[in-house]
């Protein structure tokens, strides 16, 4: 994300003039500068290094919160690694990933496209795109919940109306994967159509005239002129959604409860790691998953990663 | 002429079919929480808003104490988004316009903070609040949330091209010290970067869940989502009232973000392309 294209001044402003003054004077002068930038690296410490250390210490240990630590070594993450609910719970989130993302980013290319071939009310269209993102989680899987209801929710009345019959949507495996899917295209596509028509209004009309002049079609230009120019941003896309996909909890837990629903299927693996550590009070194998976690989205990073540095060449 | 008519009209068709998907919900909740529950759980459904919105909402106000996760949920995200602000873009401008020894290994760790994920250390920052005595209390969601390594980046980017030196350095031969360099020469370029970070945080906070839902253990202190949440959970049978809730705790930030959006959207875009 951070590699190139932020603009660096060169020359910044040296406003403490060296030689000047003398060393202690200097000091009295510099003293501000770490106040005014102390806040972040205090609460970082204290909430973020502080934190996952203990939680690596954590993670060697059976603890419930409340009475003694017992020391188990490797105890934990050898349970984790022969935990069927786990690693059910690493599936669950994948397929919900696959179903949600792939459908939300190219429905936002689309309409990113769309949206940048100069049309009228194109303000309007942006904001109203936008709005599904601003809402809470809890208050779409409560509206979606309810959509998809098993008997008598609206998709039902829907399909029975144009003679498919009914579906179980939450009794079903698949039915509450797509319906936690559901939610995910619907609150993030118009985010990213907006990240892509921002991506796409960035690209020189010289660009698009020189593919026209060489006989393109609309089709060669999009894949051969606009895809390319445009992978940076489709780059940073995949990856937000793949940090956000990794991290599914609140569409799952309002929807089928901590116990992941029917057949476990809404399980996703924070859902797992809040049940664990806060409804079975097993705060030392709670750590452990989060580590799994940790790893998990460390391996994701690494194949996203090698896709930008295979591909652009660079 | 006809051909790109057509082509013209279907491309609006298109857009208002996505336009559709994106409102529908809304206007479903509204029917919804208008409406009986068997209203809407009939074959075939009502599809029209009715007349029962008050009922549900006075329901749904004994059912739960909605004013007062209201009001906390309002409390936290201003106060939260209030500190980002001025933490972020107080870091943001001695990055962007000041050299100091350790300046650079101090913004790679900024840097590097993105990488860890916040799900990582629930567990262990709920034993550090439970430490501090903080669990059920505000300071649990406000304390670590009121500075960010994003907004520093973001206002660090702004700040490099708007605040100019030759103002700053005139200021400082005035004899202005550092504080007041950032309030009277910082802070009133930085204002749009600053309006985006208040809100982005506030809406941030106001749609989380996971975090409050451990660590607000206190009934009194419930957010929002928390109290939405377990309203839906208890009473699964009264759709409408929950709809009730539901309505009245999304739409009011809708409404007030609609005056802002515009900008909003452009420098979220621009933020995530430039990045």
């Amino acid at each position: 994300m951070a590699t190139t294209q932020v603009p660096l001044t060169t020359g910044e402003p040296v406003l403490v003039q060296p030689g000047q003054t003398t060393r202690p004077k200097r000091f009295r002068e510099y003293l501000p500068l770490y106040v005014a930038i102390s806040p972040f690296y205090i609460v970082f410490a204290i909430f973020g290094i502080f934190p996952i250390a203990f939680s690596l210490y954590l993670a060697f240990h059976a603890w419930d919160g409340i009475g003694p630590m017992k020391y188990v070594g490797l105890g934990q993450f050898r349970y984790l690694l022969s935990d069927g609910d786990f690693w059910h719970s690493i599936l669950v989130t994948l397929e919900i990933w696959v179903i949600s993302t792939i459908p939300m980013l190219f429905f936002a290319m689309i309409i990113a496209v769309l949206l940048n071939s100069n049309v009228r009310g194109r303000t309007f269209y942006r904001i109203a795109y936008f709005i599904p993102n601003i809402t809470s989680l809890v208050a779409i899987a409560i509206i979606f919940g309810s959509v998809f209801a098993n008997s008598f929710g609206l998709s039902n009345a829907f399909l029975q109306a144009i003679g498919v019959g009914q579906i179980s949507w939450l009794s079903d495996p698949w039915g509450i994967k797509v319906a936690i899917a559901t939610m995910v295209v619907w609150r993030w596509t118009g985010y990213n159509a907006i990240i892509y028509l921002a991506g796409l209004q960035a690209i020189p009309g010289d660009v698009y005239e020189a593919a026209r002049i060489d006989g393109a079609s609309a089709i060669q230009t999009f894949f051969r002129v606009t895809v390319p120019m445009m992978r940076p941003i489709i780059l940073f896309t995949v990856i937000t959604s793949t940090i956000g996909g990794m991290q599914i909890f609140a569409e799952a837990q309002v929807l089928v409860g901590d116990t992941g629903g029917p057949g476990k299927a809404g399980l996703t693996m924070v859902l797992y790691l809040y049940q664990q550590a806060f409804t079975n009070s097993d705060f030392g194998y709670g750590s452990a998953i989060g580590w799994g976690l940790f790893v998990i989205l460390i391996l994701f990073s690494a194949i996203n990663w090698r896709l930008v540095q295979g591909r652009s060449g660079r | 002429m006809t051909a790109a008519m057509v082509k013209r009209g279907f491309l609006h068709l298109v857009l208002l079919l996505g336009l559709a998907i994106s409102i529908f919900p809304f206007y479903w909740l509204f029917v919804m929480a208008s409406n009986t529950t068997g209203d809407i759980f009939k074959y075939p459904p009502k599809l029209t808003i009715g007349s029962q919105l008050l009922v549900n909402m006075r329901n749904m106000l004994d059912a739960i104490d909605f004013w007062g996760s209201f009001l906390n949920s309002l409390f936290v995200a201003v106060v939260t988004a209030v500190l980002v602000v001025f933490f972020d873009s107080l870091a943001a401008f001695v990055f962007a316009k000041f050299e100091f020894p350790g300046k650079k290994p101090l913004f790679v760790i900024l840097l590097a903070t993105f990488m860890v994920p916040a799900q990582l250390s629930v567990v262990p920052q709920f034993v550090v609040m439970a430490h501090l005595g903080w669990v059920g209390s505000f300071k649990a969601l406000i304390i670590p949330a009121m500075v960010n390594a994003y907004g520093i980046f973001l206002a660090r980017q702004y700040a490099e091209g708007a605040i100019s030196a030759d103002l700053l350095e005139a200021a400082r031969i005035d004899g202005a010290g550092f504080f007041r360099l950032y309030w009277n020469v910082a802070v009133p370029v930085l204002r749009p970067i600053m309006s985006f970070l208040g809100i982005f945080t506030f809406i941030t906070m106001w749609n989380d869940y996971l975090w409050p839902l451990i660590v607000m253990t206190n009934p009194q202190k419930l957010t929002l989502q928390v109290a939405l949440a377990q309203l839906n959970s208890l009473n699964a049978t009264d759709y409408s009232m929950v709809m009730a809730g539901t309505l009245l705790a999304a739409v009011p930030l809708i409404i007030v973000f609609l005056f802002g959006a515009r900008q909003f959207i452009a420098d979220l875009a621009a933020g995530a392309v430039k990045g």
